[in-house]
């Protein structure tokens, strides 16, 4: 097959390597020092509290976890679709899927009150719970994706058994994000979350997340060592990036115009959507417009390298946008609990939450981010996942 | 004292009537054993405890049940409250004040655990700490709870604190610790000692009497004689999550 | 490999010496001795602790043998003021020898790890108690009928 002519080759130890490795290491240390802090105080010393219970290392967790499984389409395309100009990028596809997941659970599991009963949360299982059934997809992942990996780096084998790996991931990632969305779709005490969209659309936004990320991690990589990327690959990663972001603006639409025709979530469309202050800000000027808009523009209206670089590095931070935007502001807008009365006197009933992220919790999210770059750094230094030539006269030869 | 090491499963199972066999999950079952039957019975399924509150008793100004709540579990202390933001502060149960907005008419409540029958913090507890027992009560099995609170993003009624700090000293009989998620639980060890929870009893002795307790099963309990007679609502009733504490004169 | 074996051998030895070494001096206790006898106890404490538990809690059966309520009956430990030792000194029951067996005790991050004076939840209310709920059903069906 034409595809066996890749060479892949580990990641050269060059100065530039070295440097960033330190660096990540770093951020990884500072984040242990963060949740070492956390942990002695408790999460007194974070902007977390009673009604914000989910803060900013769950937003960084759950981007790291959506664009993990999105990570994971190029090698979907290659093997599942049969795109070849995409197979010389499924290895490090997969291979970046596992280290977003491995940083994104990291988060989750180091802001737990108690991680040192991570144990419990991996044997004791109440099926009737969303997040159980997410512990099950994330290993599930984690292992299948694996074996995927390995298949795929095979010097010689069946390209059958290639696809059916390929195959199974595909499918569990899709169960995997739909799980993710349901944490939040299932919530139906909430008004901002309640809602069965929830599901495709954080499939959409996985694709889109995930593919920014891997846009730019391969092209950083490829950097370092020198290694040529084509113009016109670029180009078509871009328009696929579009289409995708395209989606989630899609999805993010019908979610809010769903919930504008019913009387009854006006009032939390109205906060999101009008005055909810930095929520809103967040929402229309860096999700919608900088992380959705502007991107579908570049890529379309002026395909190029470096529009699709800024594209991904755009929607990687209309991402994170979205997230908080989701997270965040659900929680801060006030439960109704007493419909048709005004609270004189209550604990915070009726008021938005306030939330301040504390410097911890950003060290706990850079460090889970961190965690997953390096992770697929040093898999991509000790094991032939990245091709050594993406030209377009190479993937052409190929495609 | 029975001697336990020389107590064989045989043995439990012929020392014959004390002994009750409860399945805690699939493939774990535990005996009971010891003391008379009435006192090792515990919690009944055949109960459902629950409170009435009417808020035409309930004094605007009268904090007394959540005075005798924090006394009881021991929570909310001013030292504890010392080094945490106000939002972060447990708050097990709460005094509310409200103002029909078409009438203008003002009335309070109590608001803590409404124990639903269909709690929404225990279907998605991951572990099966957030829990109900067989007598309706839902609270939390500290001894498993890994501190995710995802239970707190489910709850409809704000009714559950995390611990956000280190503590000592607390009740023996309430037991409390950081990282941990903790509510009202309608004070469990006092129902299973046949005592009435300590809101309940400082309603009374405030001369107000505006919680009602009592078993929801049972048709002749006063609770569900008042229920059968006078109006009353549930919170977030459209959820349909049954509610075990409801509202009269709201 | 070989570094495996030293390692091994090198646990080993410490397990011997340790073995061999000054055992932990357990703090005298006060009441009537465990008809199972110390050494059972000392091994099975926590399993059974931890069936007692999950029945209370679980099942709401108070009348149990295992409570950590129960063990600071006769095993507090105070100091020459009298005062009692918490799980925070090591000198309290538990941790004598829980820090010589390097085993972590999780329960005093709930349970407060000294004697409650307050014994009110060990035996089952009368109806001659206010707070009883046989008296308080009392009191209402006599408003009842006034």
């Amino acid at each position: 097959m034409a595809m066996d002519q890749t060479i892949y080759r580990e990641l050269k130890a060059t100065p530039g390597v070295w440097q960033l490795g330190v660096l990540l290491i770093a951020f990884i240390a500072a984040a242990g020092g963060a949740v070492l802090y956390m942990e002695h105080h408790g999460h007194a010393v974070t902007g977390m509290n009673n009604q914000i219970v989910w803060g900013l290392p769950h937003v960084f967790a759950i981007f790291l976890i959506v664009a993990a499984s999105g990570a994971l389409n190029i090698a979907s395309i290659a093997s599942v679709f049969g795109k070849a100009a995409y197979k010389p990028m499924a290895r490090f596809s997969s291979l970046l899927a596992i280290a977003l997941l491995a940083g994104g659970l990291a988060i989750v599991v180091l802001d737990l009150g108690r991680p040192d009963r991570l144990i419990i949360a991996m044997t004791t299982y109440n099926f009737s719970s969303i997040f159980a059934w997410n512990v099950l997809l994330y290993t599930g992942f984690m292992g299948i994706v694996a074996i995927y990996l390995v298949v795929q780096m095979f010097r010689r084998i069946d390209y059958r058994i290639v696809r059916s790996a390929g195959l199974v991931a595909f499918l569990w990632r899709l169960a995997l994000t739909t799980g993710t969305g349901s944490i939040f779709g299932w919530v139906v005490a909430r008004p901002g979350y309640d809602a069965a969209i929830m599901a495709p659309m954080f499939i959409a936004m996985s694709f889109s997340f995930g593919l920014a990320v891997f846009i730019l991690v391969t092209l950083v990589l490829f950097r370092l060592n020198d290694r040529p990327v084509g113009e016109e690959l670029l180009k078509r990663l871009g328009r696929l990036l579009g289409i995708f972001a395209a989606a989630v603006l899609y999805f993010v639409a019908v979610q809010h115009l769903t919930n504008l025709y019913a009387a009854e979530h006006i009032a939390v469309e109205r906060f999101l959507l009008l005055d909810g202050g930095v929520y809103t800000l967040l929402f229309w000027g860096v999700q919608v417009i900088l992380g959705g808009l502007v991107p579908i523009a570049l890529v379309f209206l002026n395909p190029s390298r470096s529009s699709t670089i800024l594209a991904s590095v755009l929607v990687v931070i209309g991402g994170f946008a979205q997230v908080y935007v989701i997270v965040v502001a659900g929680q801060a807008y006030p439960l109704e609990i007493f419909p048709g009365y005004e609270v004189l006197e209550g604990f915070h009933e009726g008021v938005v939450s306030p939330y301040t992220p504390s410097i911890w919790e950003l060290m706990l999210g850079l460090g889970g981010v961190a965690l997953a770059l390096f992770a697929a750094g040093l898999g991509a230094k000790v094991l032939r996942v990245l091709p050594t030539n993406l030209s377009d006269a190479n993937v052409a030869a190929k495609g | 004292m029975t001697n336990r090491a020389e107590m064989t499963r045989r043995d439990i199972l012929k020392s014959g009537a004390a002994v009750a066999t409860v399945t805690l999950a699939e493939g774990v079952t535990l005996m009971a054993f010891g003391g008379s039957a009435a006192e090792a019975a515990g919690a009944d399924a055949g109960k459902r405890w629950g409170l009435l509150i009417d808020a035409s008793k309930c004094a605007t100004d009268c904090n007394d049940c959540v005075t005798a709540c924090k006394v009881e579990n021991g929570w909310g202390s001013e030292a504890e409250n010392a080094h945490i933001d106000p939002e972060q502060a447990a708050q097990w149960i709460r005094k509310v004040t409200l103002k029909d907005k078409e009438t203008g008419r003002v009335t309070s409540a109590p608001v803590m655990c409404q124990h639903c029958e269909e709690p929404p913090c225990v279907d998605v507890c991951p572990t099966g700490a957030s829990m109900q027992r067989p007598d309706g009560i839902v609270l939390v099995d500290k001894h498993i709870c890994i501190g995710c609170r995802y239970c707190m993003m489910a709850c409809p009624y704000k009714a559950r604190s995390f611990v956000h700090e280190p503590l000592t000293d607390q009740k023996a009989n309430s037991p409390r610790g950081q990282g941990t998620v903790e509510s009202c639980n309608l004070c469990a060890p006092r129902i299973d000692t046949g005592r009435i929870p300590a809101c309940v009893d400082a309603c009374e002795k405030a001369g107000h009497s505006a919680i009602l307790f009592g078993d929801l099963k049972d048709p002749d309990s006063p609770i569900s004689k008042a229920l059968k007679t006078y109006p009353s609502v549930a919170l977030r009733d459209d959820l349909g999550l049954n509610p075990g504490v409801r509202y009269t004169n709201l | 490999m070989r570094l495996v074996f030293a390692f091994l051998a090198a646990m080993g030895i410490a397990g011997v010496a340790a073995a061999e070494g000054p055992r932990p001096i357990v703090p005298a206790a006060t009441g009537e001795p465990h008809p199972e006898g110390n050494e059972y106890w000392r091994k099975h404490h926590m399993e059974l602790m931890r069936h007692d538990r999950d029945l209370t809690l679980r099942e709401g059966v108070r009348d149990i043998e295992a409570s950590l309520g129960q063990c600071f009956d006769c095993h507090a430990v105070q100091d020459e003021t009298g005062a009692q030792l918490t799980a925070a000194d090591e000198g309290h029951f538990c941790r004598v020898c829980h820090d010589y067996a390097a085993v972590q005790v999780d329960c005093f991050t709930c349970h407060r790890s000294t004697p409650d004076g307050d014994k009110l939840y060990r035996t089952m209310a009368t109806p001659a108690d206010h707070n009883s709920i046989a008296a308080y059903l009392a009191r209402l069906s006599e408003e009842e009928t006034e």
